[in-house]
């Protein structure tokens, strides 16, 4: 869209800014090539993305691919469900009654209070010695048939990890959540009062109120602060390998310590969560876009 | 009810309301009858926004009683929600639903509240639309249009409801001159048509042509009330003369 690019001419600050970066890692190039005189190697990493399997005579994920499936999934379903619980929680930040404006609130400043390591450890405990069973989550891969195994590996990985899956899940849901609690508050408060006033004196309710025209215009300007937490999230997602889930970097630093190949390893699983991120920051920016040019 | 002694459609007596401790409305009483098309003016804060918020209950009032159309509005949600379906309301900034079409802002009400199928709705709304002479604009979003054009989009959406009363505060101050009678236009036709209607305006030819009773306010009182004709011509108490000076001199 037009109105977004700016017009902007080069002067000898961007020059100067340019150098520097240039300069910069060009700095880092060369330390790392004379005085630690690192040899780069690269040629093994492809095995640990793929193996041949000789069995099946198939090309199997292995370890890295492994990772990243289990982090997209867990990502994928950390936002849908910390959205869910978000949009609930936020809500209830606005009530006019007293016990969901203080519950909600209770459980925002618990979770941004509390660093996310110390909030994993504890309540990782807790979900898998007891959300998890209350479930039935532990022996769901006992209780399916293949069809349904085979449903269910598709969407949250193998089944013999379940349960690790699913306490994944919880947790970078639960904590992020409490952050997305508070864009969504922001959201609802910046709707005019004026907007509930003429919902009220045509007649609807309270829950219609929020449904129908605050929500809808909350939403459409909370999706740029929303898309940067799932961006978060997808990078906090990491945090879980404290929790043994098998993401992405939990198998990173096992391939780094069998490989000894550390900087190859990282660098490269930088580049993967970098991808993962811009390209869900593009997604989001065009739904943006779509929004704003249906109301003209 | 009784045909032969008509009640007040809208019956208010001994109204009092605080802001914290600053008391914007003092033991008001004011009786509408249906079919009653009331003015009210008075300087900026004396409370006549107020006055007609509680009315739909925008506002809550904390003595006295206030009846509409033989509902009570106390604490019952029941009562509130039945008075606010009855009661249409017109505000000085349009709040018209920008994130919906001007057919969907007209809808709305209708399916939700009356439960009305989207045909029924939508029949329903370009009947209003062509009564308020915009009818071309019902596929468009509310944020491009006019002022003018918007505020009687405000008015089709409180129509759309079929009320019994519709209120309005002060619409057409926040309108450039030009699109204020096509505005005035529409609340006149609306007057013709029998509608019950208190007005906060300070358009006093308006106020000559449609008003049976005008009722002046100062500092949280009704000070007078009065027919147009005697509150033009010899308005009985000096802040409205004053008030009256100021407001037809320009
Ligand atoms: N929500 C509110 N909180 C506190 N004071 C208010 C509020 N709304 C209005 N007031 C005050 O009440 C007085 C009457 O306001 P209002 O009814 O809007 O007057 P008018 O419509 O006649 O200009 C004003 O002094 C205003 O500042
Ligand atoms: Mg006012």
């Amino acid at each position: 869209m037009s109105r977004f690019t700016s017009r902007y001419r080069w002067s000898w600050v961007d020059s100067v800014v340019l150098l520097g970066i240039i300069g910069f890692f060009g700095f880092i190039g060369y330390r790392v090539n004379t005085v630690l005189v690192y040899q780069w190697e690269w040629g093994f990493l492809p095995g640990y993305l793929f193996r041949w399997d000789e069995e099946t005579q198939s090309l199997l994920p292995n370890l890295l691919v492994k990772g990243l499936l289990t982090t997209l999934r867990l990502a994928f379903w950390s936002i849908i469900l910390a959205t869910l619980i978000g949009f609930v929680t936020g809500m209830m930040r606005t009530s006019r009654r007293l016990f969901p404006r203080a519950f909600s609130r209770l459980y925002v400043e618990l979770i941004r209070n509390v660093p996310p390591i110390v909030f994993i450890f504890v309540f990782y405990f807790f979900i898998s010695s007891q959300i998890i069973p209350l479930l039935g989550l532990d022996t769901l891969d006992q209780r399916l048939g293949p069809s349904g195994q085979s449903v269910v590996e598709f969407l949250f990985g193998p089944v013999s990890l379940l349960s690790n899956t699913f306490s994944g899940i919880f947790c970078l849901a639960l904590f992020e959540a409490a952050y997305i609690t508070e864009i969504v508050r922001s959201g609802i408060q910046s709707v005019s009062v004026g907007q509930r006033e003429a919902a009220m004196s045509i007649g609807l309710s309270r829950w219609q109120q929020m449904r129908y025209v605050v929500l809808p215009q909350a939403v459409q300007r909370v999706i740029p602060p929303l898309a940067g937490q799932f961006i978060i999230l997808i990078k906090d997602s990491s945090i879980v390998s404290l929790i043994s889930i098998q993401e992405l970097t939990f198998l990173t630093l096992e391939v780094a310590n069998s490989t000894q190949r550390v900087f190859e390893v990282w660098v490269f699983v930088a580049g993967v969560y970098f991808v993962l991120c811009y390209s869900c920051a593009l997604i989001f920016r065009r739904l943006e876009m779509r929004l704003d040019s249906s109301r003209i | 009810m009784n045909e032969n002694t008509p009640n007040p459609i809208i019956e208010m007596s001994g109204v009092s309301k605080w802001f914290d401790d600053f008391q914007v409305l003092k033991d008001v009483s004011l009786q509408v009858f249906s079919g009653e098309r009331v003015v009210v003016c008075g300087p900026s804060g004396s409370g006549k926004s107020t006055l007609i918020r509680c009315i739909n209950r925008l506002e809550e009032h904390q003595e006295g009683r206030i009846v509409v159309d033989g509902i009570e509005l106390d604490q019952d949600t029941q009562h509130i929600n039945k008075v606010r379906s009855e009661v249409g309301m017109v505000f000085q900034q349009f709040n018209l639903f920008p994130h919906l079409t001007v057919l969907e802002n007209c809808t709305l009400g209708p399916m939700k509240v009356r439960g009305l199928s989207r045909k029924d709705a939508e029949a329903l709304a370009m009947e209003y639309l062509q009564r308020v002479r915009i009818p071309e604009q019902a596929a468009k979003y509310p944020g491009s249009l006019s002022g003018g054009q918007q505020q009687r989009v405000a008015i089709a959406r409180s129509l759309c409801m079929q009320p019994r009363i519709m209120l309005f505060d002060e619409p057409t101050s926040a309108l450039d001159p030009e699109m204020i009678k096509e505005v005035l236009d529409v609340m006149i036709d609306l007057a013709e048509s029998g509608m019950t209607m208190i007005c906060v305006t300070h358009e006093m030819g308006f106020a000559r042509t449609v008003a049976h009773q005008m009722v002046f306010m100062d500092e949280g009182r009704i000070i007078e009330r009065s027919p147009p004709g005697k509150f033009f011509s010899e308005p009985e108490h000096e802040r409205t003369k004053l008030f009256l000076s100021q407001i037809l001199s320009h």
